[in-house]
């Protein structure tokens, strides 16, 4: 599967990853090579097989619905980059 | 002192013979000798190990030391550190200083293990050379023009160099038995779920596994000991007794059933690697086990489902890293998705966009079905392929890859040969088994390591095996002349 220039752009969107005009040949290139091994799968024959999420087919674990974690911000917040009356401080995106 | 194995360090901190803050010196003083060359540290900490030193005397002088109590160990870049970089060897997280212990962390220091420092590792994990961390590529220490495998390269290399007596790594598809097979050391992937991820910064969940790397298949033993068990904390913790991975050291392999697949030895394994697996194969052959013949048909679907499926959980485990809630943030944004874009690009290597990319790409609408569901259900297939081979064997062996340490740059820019040198590892992460890799010999001097896959929770089989083959050999002794 070869891609072009519109599938990287999608891709890159998706994937919330700049992909700057002078890369986008090489990276659509690296990309079709990997779909290129992805399309081996198509030969198998995998009708009536479940599909697997986990290694050991178990269920999602679940804990009560109870408060465990204590009050831990001033420790969390001693190493983030910015932090005002006890919130952090992210860019202003929004005019 | 950097010769002599866990237990005899162990009996001589005991003791008192040596004290901690000496052994821990000694490896600091390698360190700071040979690590320039060979680039396996992101980060060393001799001041904290120092400190920890002291307090594992302090622990042996009061007669609470266990086994591993003073015996210093290196962390590989991946697991949260409490107050110390954990970059994941990104520029991401470059600036990241955990403000937690991994729990594998927590359970190694509670033991009174001094942490000598990060090592240094494929960005995220994601590789099989560790030539993709920020911090540039690790060396091997058998040949400074290989690399050392990926993605636990550095922790790897410490422990062929002598630079910590054994280190943790995390095994996603082959990343703590690939580099222990190209450095000629010992490294096992416990069974998933065996040994808790909270702390370690999550690459592909259903596959992630973390294990110890050492020299020989006893320390090991020792090591996933203090390593494993149930964490409340991790989802996909296993809720089970946390057996004595040493418990069946010394047990004789008379009768033992080995598997060897027809289809590990075909077109693609280096004939100079077969001739080591087939001879040591014949060495366990000859401590009184049976070899049987097994099939694993769909080994070649492995690779393109593994390639599959982890980037597509790469893509929503790195969504975090998008300059707010972690890692590196760009200047200036001009708006949300400027931020987010500029963040990530700037912050990301290449084989982490790709896979990032990839990941997305499968998960998509419109390729769902082709691709994430197809690459699911060949999982369970190559899964269903191991529990049959297990009805007529109790271990299977293999080669680990099907080279030697391939050469600094070699791969680099061809990503699906660099993918299929895991084409031996990757089942195994796809069905969640246990894998061992233990040293076999040497190809033009590179280390060959021998595969041993065992089915779900047959750890402490996997390790008495290895034991008993090292027993009798002694390739796991062997140490770069360098380094020795």
């Amino acid at each position: 599967m070869s891609l072009g220039k519109t599938e990287v752009e999608y891709i890159s969107r998706l994937a919330a990853i700049e992909v700057n005009e002078s890369e986008v040949d090489e990276v659509a290139a690296k990309l079709s090579n990997i779909l290129d091994l992805f399309s081996q799968m198509q030969a198998a024959d995998t009708d009536g097989v479940l599909p697997m999420a986990h290694p050991l087919d178990q269920v999602q674990r679940l804990r009560p619905d109870v408060v465990t974690e204590v009050d831990q911000h001033e420790k969390l917040q001693s190493v983030a980059p910015a932090v005002e009356n006890g919130l952090y401080l992210v860019p202003q995106v929004i005019e | 002192m950097h010769n002599l194995t866990i237990k005899q360090m162990s009996e001589k901190l005991h003791a008192g013979e040596i004290t901690s803050v000496q052994l821990t010196q000694h490896y600091l003083d390698r360190i700071s000798q040979y690590d320039a060359e060979l680039n396996a540290y992101v980060t060393v900490t001799p001041e904290l190990a120092i400190a920890m030193a002291k307090e594992a005397d302090e622990m042996l002088a009061a007669g609470k030391g266990e086994l591993l109590t003073g015996i210093p160990v290196a962390h590989k870049d991946i697991f949260c550190t409490d107050g110390v970089k954990t970059s994941c060897s990104s520029k991401m997280l470059d600036n990241f200083i955990a403000p937690y212990d991994a729990h594998v962390v927590t359970q190694l220091k509670k033991v009174g293990m001094p942490i000598l420092g990060k090592t240094n590792m494929d960005e995220f994990a994601m590789g099989s050379s560790s030539e993709s961390s920020y911090y540039g590529p690790t060396k091997n220490p058998w040949d400074l023009n290989a690399v050392p495998g990926g993605s636990s390269g550095g922790a790897a290399a410490v422990i062929a160099a002598g630079l910590a007596p054994m280190a943790t790594g995390t095994d996603t598809g082959g990343s703590i038995r690939q580099p222990a097979s190209f450095c000629g050391i010992t490294g096992i992937k416990p069974t998933y779920g065996s040994v808790s991820r909270f702390g370690i910064v999550a690459y592909a969940s259903s596959f992630d596994q973390a294990g110890p790397m050492t020299r020989s298949a006893e320390d090991a033993a020792w090591m996933l000991n203090a390593m494993a068990g149930f964490d409340e904390r991790d989802s996909t913790s296993l809720e089970r007794e946390t057996p004595d991975y040493a418990a069946e050291l010394g047990q004789s392999l008379k009768g033992l059933k080995v598997g060897v697949p027809a289809e590990y030895f075909e077109d693609g394994l280096d004939p100079d690697v077969e001739i080591v697996v087939v001879n040591a194969i014949a060495e366990i052959e000859k401590l009184g086990a049976e070899i049987v013949e097994v099939h694993l048909p769909n080994k070649d679907l492995a690779v393109p489902s593994y390639y599959v499926l982890a980037p597509a959980e790469a893509s929503s485990n790195l969504s975090r890293f998008d300059g707010v809630r972690f890692g590196h943030r760009c200047e200036n944004p001009k708006d949300l998705e400027d931020l987010y874009k500029r963040s990530r690009s700037e912050g990301f290597g290449a084989e982490v966009k790709r896979r990032i990319m990839v990941g997305a790409y499968a998960l998509s609408a419109g390729f769902y079905d082709a691709y994430y569901l197809k690459a699911q259900k060949l999982r369970r297939m190559v899964r269903d392929d191991f529990t049959k081979a297990f009805e007529s064997c109790d271990v299977i062996m293999g080669p680990v890859a099907p080279s030697t340490a391939f050469n600094i740059g070699e791969k680099s820019d061809d990503q699906v040969s660099m993918y299929l040198s895991d084409l031996y590892t990757i089942p195994v992460n796809l069905a969640g088994l246990p894998g061992l890799s233990v040293p076999a010999g040497f190809v033009n001097n590179r280390p060959v390591g021998l595969h041993i896959v065992g089915p779900y929770f047959s750890e402490a089989k996997l390790l008495n095996i290895g034991h008993q083959y090292q027993q009798v050999t002694d390739w796991h002794k062997q140490m770069p002349e360098q380094y020795q």
